[in-house]
């Protein structure tokens, strides 16, 4: 039907549904911009009444512009992948990647020289810490994730993406969370959960995003011309089914009032402690660990052309990981008001963690094997393999830190910041890396990156970063934990809490440096990857690039 | 041998072809450790204890928490004291569940590049805190606090601290109708030195002070909502009397 030129060009129901709902809640944020309480709120209305409005009329300006017919499924034999909302994604994880690290080194700097606050609200260490972590773990990581599932998904399953306008809902709709939760942070909006500091509106908002992107994601499976689905999709699903299910739990919140930002949490106290924590550490397991892992089970095969190591090590990984890391969350509550059976679950699951974490590293690692000489002459490998070292150190400090009698001493100090950069820098931000430098090329057609050589210089950059900034973290976290519980030999406390503060200024620094040699490592890939956009296309479409047969 | 594994390991294809199957299976994963860890919370008696003296924010204490929500205090502050000797002996006696039991959301935070304040109430003077809250390190030199003079400058808007107070009251806190319909006057109340309401407001809130926290009569600023709320915490529970056995955890 579709090759019928003279069909009638009509709205599909998609276009039409989707316009009148945008029109929708365009005039409802312009109600509650009238009659919003703050000057913040009715600023937030503003911005979803014109992203809204803005979208309607690109979605019109879009139905004059395309045929009248489907867009095709097939180009001749191969599927007509649909890789604009990928690209779209892509960009937008290298641009919040760049601001969430200058963010996070901002913050360092305000730490070590306090007068970094300039006295203004809006920029305050409290209010723009949460920044950071939302720019690099939501609007960073979650872009990287939205990309490359996108892609993996098309691509392993060789069909094109379901939808029409869905995949561009999604990571449009994502990326505007991005802001409304971002400005909000600013502007003192926040529900002081951390990892899920955005009010009711901008929750209710990614809900809708996320069950669309989850059914993009089904809907491509379902679509799929591969007998299995491959086990990259296997952690890319179990990563949207369960932070939509956290997401839910730990969010429930009663609005003050439709014209109010505010919400107060449905649970509170030791309930809410813990419905926290089940969030907080699976937004970790699930989020920085699963979807990334499914990078690692695609961008790693691919770029060493080599299989992976072991399917059967990928099925126990994959429930092992999963059923475990739901447990671990009360590893961040030892000694308080929490119960102490809970306290204990929550060790020893994380002890247990160990197992699949480490099975997941050596089928990454081992995966090289017969290729262990690629990780000379590609730097973009082994920024993906040492990403999965970074993985395995952290998910072997992880545990350790959980035992009660360690987490006496590190809990509260900078040891879990230096944890938690060990893992995002040298875990979700190389991996991240990795698969942006594979996919740029790829999705523009490009022969290979503008610079192999800039990679490196990259790679050996940020990573000197990493050391600088976990070693001082490591440094100041134990030395801040033994300092506030030293005893004079008389008996007393031998520092007051502001003496151990201003002990951790030269770490503090040091921090800072390593934040910033991993930002200039970033840097150097944005003109990297500017360039290899720039650069002509590849004259020959990398024909037929296999697609991976499910590990078996 | 080879061929005996291979059919166990066969049966996973059940996963890898049906995705509906593979979703149900990754959702009863999910499900066990969420449900036993976090549905016993709500019946157990450690976390649900009733404990002398606990009662919910009043209205100007409730401000308080709110601007201490807004502006990122639990990033560096917690408010948990562990049972460990020199926490104890730092910040006092180890908090309760009960303590936290009206926080929406809870506040014992994760990280301490300041000191604990779950029993910060009454160890310093309003003046101290209002000097503090203006410049940290006028007080304490070397803090690396950042200045909050913004807000004694700013007016409290508690306008709408009646619906704040119903919304609390859906979760459970009990809020009687009484006291959301006498918000704004108990706030007014208690944010003063002699206001006529301020007997009737303990009344509804025990042991809440009523005086002039910002020390400018006849204003109401964000600093005294919040130094009200610091003041408060970690001072309901009267130690002397507790009970600790009764509450073994």
């Amino acid at each position: 039907m579709a090759q019928n030129p003279s069909s009638v060009k009509t709205a599909t129901i998609g276009e039409a549904g989707l316009s009148v709902a945008l029109i929708g809640l365009a005039l409802l944020s312009l109600l509650i911009a009238a009659k919003a309480y703050t000057p913040a709120f009715a600023f937030h209305a503003y911005l979803f009444a014109a992203a809204s409005l803005a979208s309607v009329f690109v979605i019109v300006n879009r139905y004059y512009k395309r045929d009248a017919g489907p867009v095709p499924q097939l180009i001749g034999d191969r599927p007509n992948y649909n890789m604009g909302p990928v690209k779209f994604s892509s960009i937008a994880a290298v641009f919040w990647g760049v601001a969430g690290f200058t963010v996070g080194l901002y913050i360092a700097l305000e730490l070590a020289f306090p007068s970094f606050n300039l006295d203004l609200p809006w920029i305050t260490f409290g209010r723009l810490r949460p920044l950071h972590t939302s720019a690099v773990i939501f609007a960073f990581g979650g872009n990287v994730l939205i990309a490359t599932s996108l892609y993996v998904v098309q691509r392993t399953c060789r069909a094109r993406l379901v939808g029409d306008l869905a995949p561009w809902f999604v990571v449009l709709g994502y990326n505007f969370f991005i802001v409304i939760a971002g400005t909000g942070y600013l502007l003192g909006i926040t529900q002081s959960k951390e990892y899920a500091e955005p009010e009711w509106y901008a929750d209710t908002w990614l809900t809708v995003v996320w069950v669309v992107y989850l059914l993009v994601f089904l809907g491509t499976i379902w679509k799929r011309r591969e007998p299995h689905i491959y086990v990259a999709n296997w952690f890319y699903l179990a990563f949207i089914v369960t932070i939509a299910v956290l997401h839910l739990g730990n969010n429930s919140a009663v609005p003050v009032s439709l014209f109010s930002s505010k919400s107060y949490i449905v649970w509170a106290g030791v309930q809410d402690a813990m419905v926290q924590w089940w969030y907080g550490h699976n937004a970790v397991g699930f989020f920085l660990t699963a979807g990334f892992l499914a990078i690692m089970y695609y961008f790693i095969p691919k770029r060493a052309e080599r299989p992976i190591y072991s399917y059967r090590l990928s099925i126990v990984h994959f429930w092992g990981l999963i059923f475990l890391y739901i447990w671990a969350g009360p590893h961040h509550l030892h000694y308080t008001a929490l119960p102490d059976w809970a306290q204990t679950l929550g060790m020893t699951f994380s002890v247990m963690l160990w197992m699949p974490s480490w099975g997941g590293m050596i089928n990454g690692l081992m995966t090289l094997s017969g290729a262990w000489d690629k990780l000379r002459t590609d730097p973009v490998l082994r920024m993906l393999v040492v990403s999965v070292a970074f993985y395995g150190m952290s998910t072997f400090e992880g545990p350790l830190m959980s035992i009660k009698t360690v987490n006496a001493l590190s809990h509260y100090t900078d040891w879990g910041i230096g944890h938690v950069h060990s893992g995002s820098l040298g875990w979700v931000g190389f991996v991240s890396f990795g698969a942006l430098y594979c996919l740029v090329p790829w999705l523009w057609s490009r022969a290979g990156l503008y610079s192999l050589k800039l990679v490196n210089w990259h790679f050996w950059i940020s990573t000197i970063g990493i050391v600088f900034y976990i070693s001082a973290m490591w440094v100041a976290g134990v030395m801040q934990g033994l300092m506030w519980r030293a005893y004079t030999p008389q008996g007393f406390l031998e520092y007051s809490f502001v003496e151990t503060s201003i002990a951790m200024h030269p770490y503090y620094v040091i921090r800072a440096i390593g934040g910033a040699l991993f930002l200039i490592g970033a840097l150097i890939m944005v003109y990297n990857l500017y360039m290899t956009i720039r650069s002509p296309e590849a004259s020959s479409q990398p024909e037929g690039r296999p697609v991976l047969a499910a590990a078996e | 041998m080879a061929t005996s594994q291979t059919s166990s390991w066969a049966r996973h294809r059940i996963f890898e072809t049906n995705s509906i199957i593979l979703v149900l299976g990754i959702l009863a994963m999910i499900s066990v450790g969420g449900l036993v860890e976090i549905l016993p919370l709500f019946y157990v008696k450690s976390t649900i204890e009733k404990v002398d003296g606990m009662r919910p924010y009043s209205p100007l204490e409730l401000a308080g928490f709110n601007i201490y929500v807004r502006e990122g205090c639990y990033v560096c502050h917690s408010q948990m004291i562990r049972p460990l000797r020199d926490e104890v002996e730092r910040y006092g006696h180890y908090s309760l569940a009960a303590e936290s039991l009206y926080d929406h959301p809870f506040q014992w935070g994760s990280k301490r590049n300041g000191p604990d304040l779950a029993r910060v109430g009454g160890k310093y003077s309003d003046d101290w805190h209002r000097q503090h809250l203006r410049n940290p390190r006028s007080v304490v030199p070397g803090s690396i606090m950042p200045s909050y003079s913004w807000l004694e400058t700013t007016p409290l808007d508690a306008a709408h601290i009646d619906e704040d107070m119903r919304a609390l009251a859906v979760t459970g806190v009990p809020y009687t109708a009484d006291m959301i319909g006498r918000a704004a006057a108990d706030l007014r109340a208690q944010a003063s030195a002699d206001d006529p309401g301020a007997a009737d407001m303990v009344k509804r809130y025990p042991k809440a002070v009523a005086r002039d926290f910002g020390g400018d009569k006849g204003r109401t600023t964000e600093a005294d909502a919040l130094i009200a709320y610091l003041q408060r915490l970690g001072t309901l529970v009267d130690f002397k009397i507790y009970d600790d056995k009764a509450n073994i955890r």
